[in-house]
C-alpha cells in the first residue's frame, strides 16, 4: 500500500473534534487536579498526624495504580459499589482530576517546603497568623517554584487522555483509532494523530516557558 | 512583675534539655547581652521569648501575657517582641518597603498608603531612605540586616530580640548595624542581645549574662564582669571571642 499524504487533510476536521475533546478533558480534569492537590499538598505538609496520612494514602493509592485501572474503576466499578453511575466523559475528567491531584499535591508539598524556615519565623515574628504567612509570603514563593514541575504534569495528563480510549471517549485518539477503522491509512492517521498532540503540548510549552520567565525565579 | 519573666523555664529537643529550670528577670529599659559558648542555649532562650520555641516546663511570662495562653496571646506577644535573626530571612519577593510595611498592613491593620508612609520612616531612622525600592538581593548584607531591624521595629515593639545581628557581616559591615543598634539603646528600647561583640556590652548593656548548658552561669554589669570574669569558663570563653 502506497503511502498517501494527500488524504489527509479531509480529515482535519474531525482530528479537531477529537482534538476539543482532548482539550475539554484536560482543561476540567488540571483545574479540579490543581484545587485537589492544594488542599492534599498543604494537608501533606502542614497537618497534623491524621491528616497529613489521610492525604498520603490517597496520593500513595493513586500513585501506585495505573490510570487506567483508575478510569476503569470508577466508569465500571463504582456503579456496582456505591450505585454511582457516570457517563465516560465525566469518568474521564474524574479521573484526570483525581490522578494529576495526587501528583501535583507532591509538587506542591515539596515547593512549599523547599521555602526556607527562616522566611516562615520572620513572619510569624512579626506576628502574622500562620495561614498569612502561606498566603502572603511563603505561598507566593512557592508558586515560583511551582511552575516548572507543574507544567511538566499538564503535560503528561494531556496524553493520558488518550488512555480514555478504554471507556470509548472520543478524543484525539480514539478519533485517530475510528478512521483507521474505517481506511487501514494506518501511517497517514497516526502520523496526523502525532503532529495534533505536539501541536497541543508544544504550546503548552511555549505558555509555560513564557510564564516563566515573566516571573523572577526567587 | 517584671517586663520578661522566666520562670522555672524548662525546654527539652526530645531528650536533650536545653533551658534548665531558668529564672530570669527582665525590665523595660535594660540592654541584656546574652553570651557563651555554642550550644549553651542562647538561641534557644531568645526564641522561647516569642514563642518560636514551644517551652516544656515552668512559664515565661511577657508582658503580663503567658506564652503558653494559646495562639491569639502568642501573636500579641510576638507583637510586643520584634525580633532580628543572623540570616536576616527578608521577604526576597519583596522590596525595603513591602518588607517594612507588611507587618503594620497584615498585623496591625494599617492602610496601605499609611504603611508606606511609616516604612519610608523607618528605613531613613537605619539610614536607608534610598534603598526604599530595593529587593533584598540587590542590598548588601549589612543594608539586609537593617532592613530587618527596620522591619521589626515597624510593629512598634515594646521589646527587641536579637540573635547573633553581625555573625553573618563581613567585618566591614558590622558597625553600620551595631551603630543602629547603640542608637535604639539610646533611646530606651528594651533589647536582648545575643552576639560576641563585646565593645556592644560595654558601651550601652546594662546587663551581661554568660550561659552554659542551658543555665545562667553568670549574670552581672557588663562592664564589671567582662574586665573580671567571676567565673574561668566565662574567662576562657571571652579569651576566644576578642
Ligand atoms: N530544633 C532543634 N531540634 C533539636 N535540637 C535543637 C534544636 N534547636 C537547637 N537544638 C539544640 O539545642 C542546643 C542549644 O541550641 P541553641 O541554638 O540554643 O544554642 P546557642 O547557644 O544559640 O548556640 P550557637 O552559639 O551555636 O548559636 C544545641 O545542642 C542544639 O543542637
Ligand atoms: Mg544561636
Amino acid at each position: 500500500m502506497q503511502v498517501d499524504w494527500s488524504i489527509i487533510p479531509g480529515f482535519i476536521p474531525q482530528l479537531i473534534e477529537g482534538a476539543k475533546v482532548t482539550i475539554y478533558i484536560t482543561v476540567l480534569g488540571l483545574i479540579g487536579g490543581i484545587i485537589i492537590g492544594l488542599i492534599a499538598g498543604l494537608m501533606r505538609a502542614y497537618g497534623g498526624k491524621i491528616i497529613n496520612a489521610i492525604a498520603f494514602t490517597y496520593i500513595e493509592l493513586i500513585r501506585g495504580t495505573p490510570i487506567v485501572v483508575q478510569v476503569m474503576f470508577l466508569y465500571f466499578a463504582l456503579p456496582v459499589l456505591a450505585n454511582i453511575r457516570i457517563d465516560p466523559m465525566s469518568a474521564a475528567i474524574l479521573a484526570i482530576m483525581v490522578n494529576a491531584g495526587a501528583y501535583i499535591a507532591e509538587i506542591v508539598r515539596g515547593a512549599f517546603l523547599s521555602i526556607s524556615k527562616g522566611l516562615t519565623e520572620a513572619g510569624l515574628a512579626i506576628g502574622m497568623p500562620h495561614w498569612k504567612v502561606l498566603v502572603y509570603i511563603v505561598g507566593p514563593l512557592a508558586f515560583r517554584r511551582l511552575i516548572p514541575p507543574l507544567g511538566n504534569q499538564f503535560i503528561v495528563s494531556l496524553k493520558d487522555t488518550s488512555l480514555f480510549i478504554v471507556i470509548g471517549v472520543g478524543e484525539l485518539t480514539r478519533t485517530g483509532q475510528e478512521i483507521m477503522a474505517a481506511n487501514f491509512r494506518a501511517v497517514e492517521i497516526w502520523t496526523a494523530v502525532a503532529i495534533c498532540y505536539l501541536i497541543l503540548t508544544g504550546t503548552m510549552t511555549i505558555a509555560l516557558r513564557f510564564i516563566e520567565k515573566r516571573m523572577r525565579i526567587l | 512583675m517584671s517586663f520578661i519573666e522566666f520562670r522555672k523555664t524548662l525546654k527539652k529537643f526530645g531528650e536533650l534539655t536545653v533551658l534548665q529550670d531558668v529564672d530570669l528577670s527582665i525590665d523595660q529599659g535594660e540592654v541584656v547581652v546574652l553570651v557563651g559558648p555554642s550550644g549553651s542555649g542562647k538561641s534557644t532562650l531568645l526564641r522561647c521569648i516569642n514563642g518560636l520555641e514551644t517551652i516544656s516546663g515552668g512559664d515565661l511570662i511577657v508582658d503580663g501575657l503567658s506564652v503558653k495562653g494559646g495562639n491569639r496571646q502568642l501573636r500579641e506577644i510576638r507583637q510586643e517582641a520584634g525580633m532580628v535573626f543572623q540570616q536576616f530571612n527578608l521577604f526576597p519577593q519583596m522590596t525595603a518597603l513591602q518588607n517594612v510595611a507588611l507587618g503594620p498592613r497584615k498585623v496591625r491593620g494599617v492602610a496601605k498608603a499609611e504603611a508606606m508612609r511609616q516604612a519610608e520612616d523607618m528605613l531613613a531612622k537605619v539610614g536607608l531612605s534610598d534603598k526604599g525600592g530595593h529587593y533584598p538581593s540587590e542590598l548588601s548584607g549589612g543594608q539586609q540586616q537593617r532592613v530587618a531591624i527596620a522591619r521589626a521595629l515597624a510593629v512598634k515593639p515594646k521589646v527587641m530580640l536579637f540573635d547573633e545581628p553581625t555573625s553573618a557581616l563581613d567585618p566591614e559591615l558590622k558597625q553600620e548595624v551595631l551603630n543602629v543598634m547603640l542608637q535604639l539603646a539610646k533611646e530606651g528600647m528594651t533589647m536582648v542581645v545575643v552576639t560576641h561583640e563585646m565593645s556592644f556590652a560595654k558601651q550601652v548593656g546594662t546587663r551581661l549574662i554568660f550561659m552554659e548548658h542551658g543555665k545562667i552561669a553568670v549574670d552581672g554589669n557588663p562592664r564589671d564582669v567582662i574586665d573580671n570574669p567571676p567565673n574561668p569558663r566565662m574567662k576562657d570563653f571571652l579569651s576566644h571571642v576578642e
